[in-house]
């Protein structure tokens, strides 16, 4: 219990902005084949520091097979929230669930990033007896404690029951239960997100546990068999009120970023393929006259490549797919960063007009068939993945591994670890940034990326920036 | 002019209505930043008026809530003692348990946020708002049954009663006084950084408030 609010908590996203830089860039480091156990990275992103662009500290988790991806902060700015009326505690600790085990671990970065260790160790066991669910995934820190996305339901392969929500305390870190009260139609899960002073939540779709966890299944995916749809939630009810069909050529809507304004009343969500045309596509929801409403407004086309070129999934298709496996906003909500991990292409959308994002930069590395090198020389394997932008919109950093069985599906040849960094124009343009380049230890691979003091898909507003 | 002890008594007691009005308002805890978010998240000073009505009632009917059933109570005119120092020890006691008992009742965000009235009537209760106000609330009541005398119940009862609105309303006003200032100024003046900036963690200095209102009143109630 703190005497103020953490001075990383800020009003408005405008006030995160103009905050001090980040120093620290946490990456959780995953064994792709489960020989080493997973561990988390403190990355020095100082300027000007000696270190600068190194792991300076490393915390390895005591078990294997754990399978890091998604991870967040135990509490962020919708602390400040006037309704929960207490505002006293820390952005401290960061909540790393294991995907594959159902292990969640949290680690304490205070009193300095370059020790931080593990503080609390939960089991999979306590998760499926208090929630029901498994495999843990999206962490957002909100107005009742930390709400964890689900991918599995119970029983061993996470088929007995829909995956869901459940909420863990703060402070203690004790799974509460879950958190729906009614889910709808719901089955299927991955990300979600919320505008907390308009009180609702958007949750979008992956796949059950049998269609990941041993690699795409291709006829899966070809008869439109995974997720497609968005659900929009009362989030304070904790009911679904609406959900909308993308269309179920329009294969794993995954990322969900609404404005970060509140008054704001939109947001995006990345659909990774269209199984008609392979193009990527984002899409741009909104709320009016009390119903969310939805349209597909960019769409990124697949590139013609020879079949010799192609890992066996993509043969028949004589193409590469972008592939958009992250979507990421700015805190100003101008800008709009896509992965396309399939192309290797890092792009910018400016999205001031949210319902006509407009292509505005563009960074290619990596990739299943350029394997564009980075501008220091370095070969860069997979393509752009999980993305964080900087508070102040000016830094823009990602990994490029997708997950430990696609990664060797889409890219046999393997993907050594990278985490690297573009230089963002304040009036679009991206470059990347030819001395930020992470060496990560061999055997390992790299996915989430957390700032320090907070960033622009962990932190959530309750006032306005105007 | 002679102004005698009984008035001057009479005089901090109403002093003391209100000042744990302003204090309640200046609270964070009690809803101005509500009233901040809402001015700002609709562009217009009204709508941060607005929000200032339901915040004010719903505190006043958590005053009215917890004072009343004592406004019929110190009726019984034997029971007085016994009632005030119950009274002190309860206040006590709930100051107590919110010093060992310091994590933050959760549920408080279950409320939507178009409930404002809800939830400063919940916000009010919850923290102990009202109870504050109890022993204030019975020492007022004996300095006007004081001037009655012996009056029938009946008469005492509507004194009573009339003094628990009284009270409540006095206090209920001061509060949304202080607040609605503090969120105009921040709202027109000082900025959202204010936000953050100026709220302090009040919880054990309220416990404490608790304790120490309490304490004074018991101090009395065992003179008396």
């Amino acid at each position: 219990m703190t005497m103020r609010p953490d001075p990383t908590f800020h009003a408005s996203p405008k006030l995160a902005m103009e905050a001090p830089a980040e120093t620290f860039a946490y990456t959780v480091l995953l064994s792709p084949d489960f020989s080493k156990p997973d561990a988390l990275a403190v990355i020095d992103v100082k300027p000007g520091s000696p270190t600068y662009s190194k792991i300076v500290h490393t915390v390895t988790m005591p078990n294997k097979g754990d399978e890091f991806h998604h991870f967040g902060w135990n509490a962020c700015s919708s602390a400040l929230s006037p309704l929960a009326g207490h505002a006293f505690i820390e952005r401290r600790y960061l909540i790393i669930p294991g995907m594959r085990s159902s292990r969640i671990y949290i680690v304490d970065t205070k009193p300095d990033p370059r020790e931080a260790k593990i503080h609390k160790i939960i089991e999979p066991e306590e998760v499926f007896k208090k929630t029901g669910y498994s495999r843990p995934h999206t962490i957002h820190c909100g107005p009742e404690g930390i709400y964890v996305s689900t991918l599995g339901g119970g029983g061993k392969d996470g088929t007995d029951g829909p995956p869901g929500i459940f909420i863990m305390d703060c402070e203690t870190f004790e799974v509460l239960g879950r958190w729906e009260i009614d889910r709808g139609s719901q089955t299927k899960h991955y990300d979600f997100w919320w505008n907390l002073p308009r009180d609702y939540m958007v949750s979008s779709e992956w796949a059950l546990p049998p269609q990941f966890e041993n690699g795409i299944v291709p006829e899966d995916l070809l008869s439109n068999k995974y997720g497609h749809r968005l659900h929009f939630w009362d989030l304070r009810a904790r009911r679904n009120v609406q959900t909308i069909d993308l269309g179920a050529n329009h294969q794993m809507a995954l990322e969900v970023r609404p404005a970060h304004d509140p008054v704001r009343e939109y947001g995006f969500v990345g659909v990774v393929v269209d199984t008609t045309n392979l193009e990527g596509s984002i899409w741009t929801w909104w709320r009016e006259g009390g119903k969310f409403h939805i349209e597909k407004t960019a769409t990124i086309p697949p590139e013609a490549a020879q079949k010799d070129q192609l890992p066996p999934l993509l043969q028949g298709f004589g193409a590469v797919p972008p592939l958009v496996t992250d979507i990421d906003l700015s805190m100003d909500d101008k800008f709009l960063y896509v992965a396309c991990w399939g192309t290797g292409e890092m792009r910018q959308y400016d999205v001031s007009d949210p319902r006509k994002p407009k292509l505005a930069g563009s960074v290619r590395i990596g990739g299943i068939v350029r394997r564009a090198p980075h501008p220091n020389g370095q070969a860069f394997a997979g393509g752009p993945q999980m993305v964080e932008i900087s508070r102040d919109g000016k830094r823009v950093y990602w990994t490029n591994s997708l997950y430990s069985t696609w990664d060797d599906q889409f890219y046999p040849q393997g993907i050594p670890g990278a985490e690297v960094m573009a230089n963002a124009s304040p009036g679009g343009g991206l470059e990347l940034a030819k001395d930020y380049w992470v060496s990560l230890p061999d055997g390992y691979r790299a996915h989430q990326i957390r700032l320090d003091g907070g960033d622009c898909s962990t932190d959530s507003f309750c006032y306005p920036s105007a | 002019m002679n102004v005698s002890a009984a008035d001057w008594t009479l005089a901090w007691l109403w002093l003391a209505v209100i000042a744990s009005g302003l204090y309640h308002g200046i609270n964070p805890g009690m809803g101005w930043p509500l009233a901040v978010s809402a001015g700002l998240m609709q562009r217009s000073s009204r709508a941060l008026v607005a929000a200032l009505g339901p915040l004010a009632i719903g505190h006043l009917l958590a005053m009215l809530l917890v004072i009343l059933p004592f406004a019929l109570l110190v009726a019984l005119v034997d029971w007085q003692r016994p009632i005030r120092i119950s009274a002190s020890l309860l206040v006590i006691c709930f100051g107590l348990y919110r010093l060992i008992d310091r994590r933050h009742p959760k549920a408080l965000a279950r409320i939507p946020p178009t409930q404002l009235g809800l939830w400063s009537f919940a916000v009010a209760i919850a923290h102990g708002a009202a109870l504050m106000l109890v022993p204030i609330y019975l020492g007022l009541c004996r300095e006007a049954d004081a001037d009655t005398g012996h009056a029938a119940a009946r008469a005492l009862i509507d004194v009573n009663l009339t003094m628990a609105v009284l009270v409540s309303i006095v206090h209920a006003s001061a509060m949304i006084a202080a607040g609605g200032c503090l969120a105009w100024l921040v709202y027109r003046y000082l900025g959202l950084k204010f936000v953050s900036r100026s709220w302090f963690n009040l919880d054990t200095v309220w416990a404490a408030s608790l304790v120490l209102v309490g304490a004074v009143a018991l101090a009395f109630g065992l003179e008396a």
